[in-house]
């Protein structure tokens, strides 16, 4: 904080806030801007996406081309599951993870701060290149999110961008999960054992971990398309001797953990939410963080369920079936292990912990969808459909959207001093619940009887289904306004916030003041020592 | 604040990523190789010349080997096999022909990829000599005859009774450096 400290002569060195001004945020090293500023990016690249996905649905509405010409429909479908991902989700969970790690294990802040400044303020830049690619010469990239080799390396070269953006989104996502670690090993409170740790914390250790393994192979991955379309090497070109599925092995290798960095931090949120509400300890706590591990590692060993129908022994197909299949077990234990929290639990229905059933509820129907297309006969009846849309925006929206939301609710008043406004959390829950349904349930009506994903157009038969999904997309899409409305309410005012916020809460960031003063635990909590 | 600690854990989770890195991208394209080599997976049959049979014989079954071609959408060729199927005798050696033509009036060189169907049977399938070993070099609109001799092995699981042997034929872009014939 050298710069602010140079503007603040009247203030006491041991006590000063934030600096002045704008350049604030350009040069902040302190968690809970760092915090706010992912947090923020992720609402306004949601919005973007979000927007994205309502260009496709009014497109789907009826057959037929109606609005958009098919390259710019298919370049729709590759940026909304980029942005989404890269985005939204992931940036989200570095921002709760920024604000809530250090507050949570007593720690006065990230372990590496100006790293975290860094690692912030990539993003924006990776974001400009890849959504500047839609307005070059060939369009965006529009071969699928997966970018899979030889399709992808036939568009515009406006590619180039595409790649670099998912390095810099790479760079920044593995340079914040090296802050993580740092700050979970080396800042804990004096006396607090790993096993002593909220389950945000575990499960964001184990989720920063999937990301220094992962987030690499990726690099590599796009690294070797870009060497094949501009610098004449032959990885997945089958003339020079390489292969395209090898691009799937390596995609997936990377791409299957990816999905566990969508949803573990989740998991946590929830485990965080559940007891507070249901005014009981989360039951059975160390088989939380062991399923929690078991599902990362089981990750790395299933990738090839994305590609039953590329072709592959019978003995191979066997294999990543059942391990597929084994990941419910671990995720079994911890949807009963929330249900056990909630057993004969004192409940209140709060805005957070209506989020988080809705979670409970909405990501099991899509995990069951999950387990169905696990099963390699039927995998190759339901491959690139729209069951495969409906199972994935299950896990994805319910799941880990509503896992930020519900821990946005929970945390805000923390953040801002100032309890959010109870009535219109509430229409925002069900006015998203309900319209979230009517969105992504029919798809996977028309996902069984046939309809293929990416495509603009489709058969008649499809056309009701897709008509409601695009009502309920309008609905869904814009009931996030309400989100925003009193995000920026609570920010502006409103009742005070008491110190524990919540009733039931347990956990050192209860025991700030709330909002949370600019530094905390500058002296550790004397709760473990 | 202490930084060494933090230093010394950021600086081995570095190192954890750069090494996922080079496994990314310089250990699994050769491993997939080696990988796809051994088990015959994805259809990849062996890439050199192997040895002819030692002469074991099994008459009793025959097997249906039919070749397919098929043209890479950027190459302007005509390619096929001079026969669509053959009945073989596994252990027995064979010879067959596929014909190219470069359709342009410029030169061209030709480069075939083979892959075999279904893949348990890649392994079982020998080429003794083949044209997808080398490239071909044509000159404007020439025509070739290119040889296959191979043989199935007898051991091949009992359970196959057709193979599908498929090249695709590409142009690689390059310049025919001893065009003889032009």
């Amino acid at each position: 904080m050298s710069t602010a400290a140079a503007g603040h002569h009247d203030h006491d060195d041991h006590d000063h806030g934030p600096a002045k001004g704008w350049t604030r945020w350009l040069y902040t090293t302190n968690h809970k801007d760092i915090g706010t500023l992912y947090l923020l990016f992720a609402l306004v690249m949601f919005f973007i996406g979000g927007g994205m996905a309502l260009i496709i649905r009014a497109e789907l509405f009826q057959p037929g081309l109606q609005l958009v010409d098919p390259l710019f429909f298919n370049s729709m479908t590759t940026m909304h599951a980029l942005v989404m991902i890269f985005g939204v989700v992931m940036p989200a969970f570095v921002g709760l993870a920024n604000w809530m790690i250090p507050m949570m294990i007593g720690g006065p802040d990230m372990a590496l701060p100006r790293l975290n400044n860094w690692s912030f303020w990539i993003m924006p830049f990776a974001f400009l290149l890849l959504l500047s690619t839609l307005f070059m010469e060939g369009g965006g990239p529009a071969g699928g999110w997966t970018l899979y080799a030889p399709l992808s390396l036939q568009g515009g070269n406006s590619f180039a961008f595409v790649i670099f953006s998912i390095h810099f989104m790479g760079i920044s996502s593995v340079m914040g999960s090296i802050n993580i670690v740092a700050t979970i090993f080396n800042m804990r409170a004096p006396g607090m054992s790993l096993m002593q740790m909220p389950l945000f914390v575990w499960t964001w250790l184990i989720t920063a971990y999937l990301l220094i393994a992962v987030i690499p192979v990726l690099a590599g991955a796009v690294t070797m398309l870009l060497t094949d379309r501009f610098f004449g090497t032959s990885f997945f070109n089958a003339a020079g001797g390489g292969d395209p599925v090898m691009y799937q092995h390596i995609f997936w290798f990377f791409g299957h953990p990816e999905v566990y960095i969508l949803i573990l931090p989740a998991f946590g949120i929830i485990s965080s939410i559940i007891p507070t509400f249901a005014r009981k300890p989360l039951f059975g706590y160390a088989s939380m963080v062991y399923a929690t591990a078991s599902i990362a590692f089981l990750s790395f060993i299933v990738w090839a369920h994305h590609m039953f129908t590329v072709g592959m022994p019978l003995a191979g197909e066997m294999f990543f079936m059942f391990a597929t299949m084994m990941i419910s077990v671990p995720t079994g234990v911890k949807v009963f292990n929330w249900i056990a929290t909630m057993w004969r639990g004192s409940m209140t229905f709060e805005t957070p912990m209506l989020f988080a059933i809705g979670f409970l509820v909405m990501f099991t129907i899509g995990g069951l969808s999950g387990l169905m297309l696990a099963i390699t006969p039927a995998d190759i009846q339901y491959h690139d459909t729209y069951f495969v849309v409906a199972h994935f925006h299950y896990v994805l929206v319910p799941g880990a959207i509503y896992s930020i939301m519900a821990a946005t609710y929970y945390w805000m008043p923390k953040w801002t001093g100032n309890m959010y406004d109870e009535k219109w959390g509430k229409i925002h829950f069900w006015v998203s619940t309900v319209f979230l349904n009517v969105l992504f349930f029919p798809m996977h009506f028309v996902g069984l009887a046939g309809m293929p994903r990416r495509i603009p157009d489709y058969n008649l038969q499809f056309a009701d289904w897709n008509a409601v999904a695009t009502i309920g997309a309008f609905g869904f899409g814009f009931s996030q306004l309400i989100f925003v409305w009193v995000i920026y309410k609570c920010i502006k005012g409103g009742e005070k916030a008491t110190d524990e916020v919540w009733e039931g809460a347990d956990g050192l960031e209860w025991t700030v003041p709330s909002p949370a003063p600019y530094h905390t635990f500058e002296k550790p909590p004397a709760q473990y020592s | 604040m202490k930084t060494g600690p933090h230093m010394l854990l950021a600086g081995k989770l570095t190192m954890l990523s750069l090494a996922m890195f080079a496994f990314g991208y310089v250990v699994m394209p050769p491993l997939y190789n080696i990988i796809c080599d051994i088990t015959g997976l994805n259809g990849r049959t062996n890439s050199a010349a192997v040895a002819a049979p030692d002469g074991t014989v099994i008459s009793d079954r025959t097997i249906t080997v039919e070749f397919v071609s098929v043209i890479n959408s950027s190459a302007a060729w005509s390619f096929k096999p001079v026969v669509q199927t053959m009945e073989v005798v596994p252990g027995k050696t064979y010879t067959t022909n596929y014909i190219a033509k470069n359709l342009s009036s410029g030169p061209a060189v030709g480069q075939a990829v083979p892959s075999v169907a279904p893949s348990s049977a890649a392994k079982y399938f020998n080429k003794i000599e083949c044209f997808c070993f080398t490239k071909q070099e044509f000159a404007g609109r020439a025509e070739k005859e290119m040889p296959l001799i191979f043989f199935v092995e007898p051991d091949l699981p009992r359970s196959i009774d057709t193979i599908t042997l498929s090249y695709t034929y590409f142009n690689t872009g390059e310049e025919p450096e001893n065009l003889s014939d032009s």
